[in-house]
């Protein structure tokens, strides 16, 4: 036997071994076979943000019905053309339930929707459904009117720095519930607003942070995706109140608290259901009563007196007794908007372009 | 007086990193050579700058190897296009998208870090006194050393044979190679200068302004750089006015927002833009200044056996 043959020989050994082991594995049994779960993400995980409270729900289902599914994530997907075919190709690849994680989404998630019949698609914060498509949303403006409470409670100044991205209702309404929270504890607190028009540009935002800390604020808050606002709030030692994370770490003094989502009990039920195969396409807007919202780790620095009023108001916007935009209430230019006793529908909320009375200036988009 | 003088500290911080980058640029395209990697290089540079800071914490190291990753980018884009003699503008271009694309990539285990900042300077009783002291002796050391920098630069450019020499090259390579002057080093060196201010700006970012890494931390302030570089008409006095004119009216239309007027942000938001192209179109409109200092052989390959 020849070098040649030799080799050939035990090459040909090896690819039977690995022939007999596999065959040898057993064979995925239909019924144990794990649901594939897909995620698209708009931007980079990271750290905090967006993206990554989304992720962390994400393990969240993962750690709880371990080997029943399998979770596979695509990041920083554009919104458009391409996540169209991020969508499509999860769907191909026998993605059962995929979420797609960003407005810009929706209609690529629609399209795949319609070519997919079998697979399901949950979109966040979108508004279109199809047989096997439904949107889920969270109130985020139950966690700013919270945070408002804080806010009133520790200002000093009576002012807050409200650093904004893009005059949008969702913005416009976090504004608007913070500002009512910081005065329902204080009816002499005022709210300025900067728009850095941009979700994201960390230098942007600490110009912004910056120059209203020289205007007075002792308390801001943000929403933009970075971490520049409460670093800013560290550097200057006034308060800050974190958006989407809880951003503690870079900011452990300035730090009052941070307005959470979290989406973990949402999607546990969804894949619950995906498994049960009685999942349905719905339409969510979930809240503090869902578990969608929360106030993050309160700073110790906070008196318990205000951490009692804030978890009775929480308690209250979930039990329905309680709702941050109820009449009598007024923009800014003094014109009424609500009636007393009035509580605002979801259709004027998704529409709302006022400043509510306490905020300074005038909303841009008039 | 004290909203002025934070004014004053706001604008100097902000217009910074846009200085040092334009500084950069503006030695390297003197020298004729254009590099539209700025992006690239202070993206790489802040990604450097943090990750070096968070291993060793000492924001200083971290600063250097700034500097010096985006130089080692600078020196890969000099070798394309002086050495194999590419496209400028198409390896600028790629140079800061493979920057970009390098910065994310390296730096994905990094986004989670904290680090501590560059301190601002304090000098004892100096950075005490009312007023001057906030005024002159309380900025982040980059800033002075911005300063410093600019006035090398100007004095090296107009005042020594080194700046003849560089500006001989940009304007007539074949002449300054006639005379025997080593046209390709010369371009190498004002390329790695570049670099190096680049990865400055980036790590100032990074380390000293937000300390923080995160991809598309630089969001467009490098091109805002280049674009310094020619309103400016290749003076450095002018590129530093720009990028703290830029850095001002940024900052003036975010304190013009937080009284509560009624512009809209958007208009406000493209004021900076719009304010330093008028101004320093306004300045530099003498057609013949323009002529005299934009190096003529900009962009343009140069082959010494030719």
């Amino acid at each position: 036997m020849n070098l040649k043959t030799l080799s050939m020989s035990v090459l040909l050994t090896a690819v039977a071994l690995c022939c007999a082991s596999a065959l040898a594995a057993p064979a995925p049994d239909a019924k144990t076979e794990p649901l594939k779960v897909g995620f698209v993400y708009v931007s980079p995980i990271g750290d905090a943000g967006w993206t990554f409270q989304h992720d962390q729900a994400r393990l969240a289902i993962e750690k709880k019905f371990g080997n029943k599914i399998q979770t596979k994530y695509i990041e920083s997907v554009p919104e458009g053309a391409d996540a169209e075919r991020v969508i499509r190709d999860l769907a191909q690849n026998g993605y059962k339930l995929i979420f797609t994680t960003s407005f810009g989404f929706m209609n690529p998630t629609l399209k795949v929707a319609n070519q997919y019949p079998k697979n399901y698609f949950e979109h966040a914060t979108g508004f279109k459904t199809a047989k096997n498509m439904g949107f889920y949303n969270a109130r985020f403006y139950e966690g700013r009117y919270l945070a408002g409470i804080i806010a009133g409670k520790m200002t000093k100044t009576n002012v807050a720095g409200y650093v904004a991205s893009y005059p949008i209702p969702e913005v416009v309404m976090g504004i608007n519930a913070f500002t009512r929270g910081m005065r329902s504890v204080n009816p002499n607190a005022q709210v300025k607003v900067v728009w850095v028009n941009s979700w994201y540009d960390p230098g942007r935002e600490r110009e912004a942070a910056d120059t209203l800390v020289s205007q007075g604020a002792d308390i801001l808050t943000h929403h933009s995706d970075s971490t520049a606002v409460v670093q800013a709030a560290e550097a200057k030692k006034v308060y800050a109140i974190a958006y989407h994370s809880d951003m503690s770490k870079y900011a452990p003094h300035a730090q009052l608290a941070a307005v959470t989502h979290h989406w973990e009990n949402y999607y546990t039920g969804v894949v619950q259901s995906a498994l049960d195969g009685t999942w349905k396409p719905d339409r969510v807007w979930g809240g503090i009563k869902g578990g969608f919202i929360d106030v993050g780790p309160i700073n110790p620095v906070v008196p318990a007196a205000v951490v009692a009023l804030v978890n009775t108001a929480k308690a209250d916007i979930a039990s329905g007794k309680l709702h941050p935009f109820v009449g009598p209430m007024r923009d800014n230019e003094g014109k009424e908007r609500l009636a007393p006793g009035q509580t605002i529908s979801d259709e004027a909320l998704l529409k709302m372009d006022y400043y509510v009375e306490g905020v300074q200036g005038k909303l841009p988009t008039k | 007086m004290d909203a002025f003088v934070n004014l004053i500290a706001l604008t100097l911080a902000a217009g910074t990193p846009l200085a040092l980058a334009a500084l950069g640029e503006l030695v390297t395209e003197k020298s004729g050579v254009l590099n539209l990697g700025v992006e690239g290089m202070m993206t790489v540079g802040a990604v450097a700058a943090f990750i070096v800071a968070v291993n060793t914490h000492s924001p200083w190291l971290g600063i250097a190897a700034g500097a010096a990753a985006a130089a080692v980018l600078a020196l890969v884009f000099a070798f394309i296009v002086l050495s194999l003699m590419a496209n400028q503008v198409a390896t600028g271009l790629a140079l800061s998208l493979f920057g970009i694309g390098l910065a994310s990539f390296v730096g994905r285990d990094y986004v989670a870090k904290v680090i501590d900042g560059l301190p601002a300077l304090h000098l004892p009783v100096l950075s005490d006194l009312p007023i001057v002291g906030a005024l002159f002796f309380s900025y982040s050391p980059i800033i002075y050393l911005t300063l410093a920098l600019f006035a090398l630069t100007q004095w090296v450019l107009t005042r020594t044979r080194a700046g003849l020499i560089v500006r001989a090259v940009g304007e007539s390579p074949p002449a300054a190679h006639a005379i025997g002057l080593p046209v390709i080093r010369v371009r190498y060196l004002c390329v790695l200068f570049g670099g190096l201010c680049s990865g400055l700006a980036g790590a100032y970012l990074a380390v000293a302004y937000t300390p923080l890494w995160a991809e598309g931390m630089i969001a467009g302030r490098g091109w805002i750089a280049v674009a310094l570089v020619v309103f400016a008409t290749w003076k450095p006095w002018r590129a530093l006015a720009g990028a703290y004119l830029f850095g001002f009216v940024t900052l003036a239309q975010f304190q013009v927002q937080a009284w509560g007027t009624a512009i809209s942000p958007q208009f406000l938001s493209m004021l900076p833009y719009l304010a330093t192209i008028v101004v320093l179109t306004l300045i530099s409109r003498n057609a013949l200044t323009v002529r005299l200092n934009a190096p003529v052989s900009l962009g343009k390959p140069f082959h010494p056996g030719d």
